[in-house]
């Protein structure tokens, strides 16, 4: 990740997200124009932009509400301190989830990765072996998703690709088998750490959930404390299914960290506002493009600032 | 959230009852409640504006029938608009013309083309179609390989695609393959792309003008948020879909994308993703839809595949029981063998939204395999007399039966308890005279 500079990283995100903006923006008639008095126009557009964001109507009245009180109050005097008022909201809702990810002692820091069905989990793998190694730690991947056809071909691949080492084992056999292998190898081999893929998986099949809690069970036989890290990956294109997501595997494997994947396209990743509200895990990682550096530690105020 | 949306829907609409006449005052809360169920539902806030006026417009003023509290009459008009604008009738793919017929699949990253792919192969070789899978994704890792591996399971042939050729090239290639050997239907697998990298739309244009395909398909996620607006928009504005097929339905995502993409591109959604095997795709029912994006449960699914179990001279004998109030143990034994044989409970239930995040309180309302087992092995340790007559049941025969069914006395008496909730439901049922009731009604043990 070091072959592109933070600057050129902040401007991606601010591209991925520009259309957001424009479209806030552009609902927001009056601060597109520039700066304007704040009017009950204004907000109301403000909070229709916010849903349009996937926030959700609920959060996003919540978030108006305040703006609303603030601007009585007299201390919203044009649209430019709106703006900022709600970039400073966000920013501060999320700033506490914004923690990295840290691979430390003892190793094998074990990092199992669950999320539902073309989130990204794999891609997402492969993009944090190559961060991890660009770190300097020895990585091993886990083909642990066994169901979809290939999905163990593509890991490889990013194995090949991050020069990780890699465990798998044939196609539909036991997941669990494949973590509890590759803890093992990690173990002796001595990487620092091993990132375990999972087969997508609706959050509704209690069958493969319960698969799920015996993934983690098994790990942590192998290893005391591992899972380390229970890695969520959310689509940010999803709309409010994705607080069912969060709350159901939280639940089930309990989940400490979050990356929001496809920050690239037009899709604003709203959602990630009202997740971090059901459940407490940091976001990890954010997604913005399809090339091996285009994830990196979330920084809650670019992405505020990126947003609005 | 979603289990609440329903209640407080039921909330406002009882606001409703008891008025003769649905008026601007008494349904302005009600109007707000559907706005708020389609935007939890993910349905484009700009969609939801249209979509809230029209309604209202219709049920202002508006006559309630002699049959239908107003509260009810608003939910028929909201969801009769609903089904309307998500589909009228479900639509087929069109094949009718001269072989080979081109199909383009697109979509997003992780909308499930390549799954869909397979799905929708299986699905036109039973209707004796004789399809060709072509992989046309050189970007991602191990793309091609899947959907090779996806037509091996099926026994559908894969063109064998070149990872380095271009991707208009193959398409080109692969359709003029299947003309000489015979296929009549190609599928083509596209990459999955953003719908603003104007390089790779590009391609899908060119993909479009080299094979013209009777049929170009958006793959679109049925968890897509307020964006999905925006993505089939884009797809249509460039390639003009034909269709689109809604995938992860069986998820508890309301789906209101489906309504968004309806809107803004007009195409029909041609079938829905139901599952991980290959042959969960379904044709898509606009009215099941509606109920589904409001947050109501796709009841009649559940219905129906509750239905598909039962046959009628069956169902015909339980409810003219029912009506007699004659429902016994052997009736209820019919009734737990036939919940077996709807499948997986999980998988029904599942498809109710707001079940996801009570899978915990479910394991214990869905029967679970052993426990239906020794249920029906405690029914077949009693003779004919005492199945038909629950009464005769006294202390020594309870013990019998435990001890002829391996069982104990303590889970004879759970089974009667339960048998005896069966009934007491029954006859309430039977009083309320519900002919659809009786006959759609597994009796979980």
């Amino acid at each position: 990740m070091r072959a592109k500079s933070n600057d050129s990283f902040l401007s991606r995100l601010k591209a991925g997200l520009s259309k957001t903006r424009e479209l806030l923006f552009m609902n927001v008639e009056a601060v597109a124009r520039g700066i304007g008095p704040v009017d009950e126009k204004v907000l109301s557009d403000l909070e229709e932009a916010l849903i349009l964001a996937d926030a959700g109507a609920p959060l996003a009245q919540e978030y108006v509400e305040a703006l609303r009180g603030k601007w009585r109050r007299g201390e919203l005097p044009d649209t430019e301190a709106l703006r900022s008022a709600l970039r400073g909201m966000i920013a501060k809702t999320l700033a506490p989830r914004m923690v990295p990810l840290e691979v430390r002692p003892p190793y094998p820091y074990v990092v199992l990765v669950i999320g539902v069905n073309g989130v990204g989990k794999t891609t997402t793998i492969g993009k944090i072996a190559h961060w991890l190694k660009e770190e300097g730690h020895p990585v091993l991947l886990a083909a642990g998703d066994t169901f979809r056809a290939a999905a163990i071909e593509q890991l490889k691949i990013w194995a090949e690709r991050t020069g990780a080492d890699f465990v798998q084992h044939k196609e539909r056999s036991d997941s669990s088998a494949v973590a509890f292998d590759a803890v093992r190898a990690g173990k002796a081999r001595g990487a620092h750490a091993v990132l375990i893929d999972t087969a997508g998986r609706l959050h509704t099949k209690s069958h493969l959930m319960e698969e799920m809690r015996k993934v983690v069970r098994v790990i942590g036989k192998e290893m005391p404390g591992a899972p380390h890290e229970v890695l969520l990956v959310l689509d940010a294109t999803s709309g409010r299914n994705a607080i069912a997501q969060a709350k159901t595997f939280q639940e089930v494997t309990g989940v400490t960290g979050l990356v929001l994947t496809k920050l690239d396209g037009t899709a604003k990743g709203g959602v990630v506002l009202s997740v971090t509200r059901e459940i407490g895990a940091p976001v990890r990682f954010i997604g913005v493009g399809e090339s091996v550096d285009d994830l990196r530690p979330f920084d809650a105020s670019a992405f505020a600032e990126a947003l609005f | 959230m979603f289990e609440n949306l329903t209640e407080k829907f039921q909330d406002v609409l009882k606001t409703l009852r008891g008025q003769g006449r649905i008026s601007e005052g008494n349904i302005e809360a009600a109007v707000r409640e559907v706005r708020l169920a389609l935007l939890e539902a993910d349905v484009n806030y700009n969609v939801v504006k249209d979509f809230t006026a029209a309604v209202k417009e219709k049920a202002l003023g508006a006559e309630v029938l002699a049959s239908l509290t107003p509260d009810q009459h608003f939910i028929k008009i909201v969801h009769a608009e609903l089904a309307k604008m998500v589909g009228g009738e479900a639509q087929d793919l069109d094949l009718a013309r001269r072989p080979p017929v081109p199909l383009m699949l697109v979509g997003l990253q992780g909308s499930g083309k390549t799954t869909t792919c397979g799905k929708l192969a299986l699905l036109l070789q039973k209707r004796k179609r004789r399809p060709f899978l072509v992989p046309a994704d050189v970007y991602r890792p191990a793309a091609i390989e899947q959907l090779k591996v996806l037509g091996g399971q099926i026994g559908i042939p894969v063109y064998d695609s070149d990872p380095g050729a271009d991707p208009v090239d193959i398409c080109r290639e692969a359709v003029r393959h299947a003309d000489l050997n015979g296929f009549d239907t190609v599928l083509l697998d596209t990459a999955g792309r953003l719908h603003i990298d104007e390089e790779l739309m590009e391609e899908l244009r060119r993909i479009k003008a080299a094979v013209d395909p009777g049929d170009i398909l958006l793959v679109a996620d049925a968890m897509t948020g307020q964006d999905a607006v925006n993505v089939a928009r884009t797809f249509h504005q460039k390639l003009s879909l034909s269709g689109v097929i809604l995938t992860k339905m069986d998820g508890d995502a309301r789906g209101g994308a489906a309504l968004s993409i309806r809107a803004v591109t007009g195409a029909p959604i041609k079938f829905v993703g139901v599952g991980e095997k290959l042959d969960a795709l379904e044709p898509f029912h606009p009215d099941r839809m509606a109920s589904r994006i409001l947050g109501m449960g796709d009841i009649l699914t559940l219905v129906e595949k509750a239905q598909e179990t039962i046959d009628e001279k069956q169902a015909r004998d339980l409810e003219r029981k029912i009506r007699k109030s004659q429902f016994t143990l052997e009736d209820f034994r019919e009734q737990l063998l036939r919940v077996r044989k709807m499948g997986s409970m999980e998988d029904l239930l599942g498809m109710i939204p707001g079940m996801g995040g009570k899978l915990k309180e479910m394991k214990g309302a869905a029967p679970d395999e052993k426990e239906l087992k020794r249920t029906i092995a405690i029914i077949d340790s009693m003779t004919l007399e005492e199945r038909r007559n629950a009464k005769l049941l006294n202390g020594s025969r309870r013990k019998r039966i435990a001890l002829g069914s391996g069982t104990s006395v303590q889970e004879v008496n759970r089974l009667l308890k339960n048998f005896q909730q069966a009934e007491e439901m029954i006859k309430r049922l039977s009083k309320a005279g519900g002919r659809k009731a009786g006959r759609n009604l597994p009796f979980f043990g």
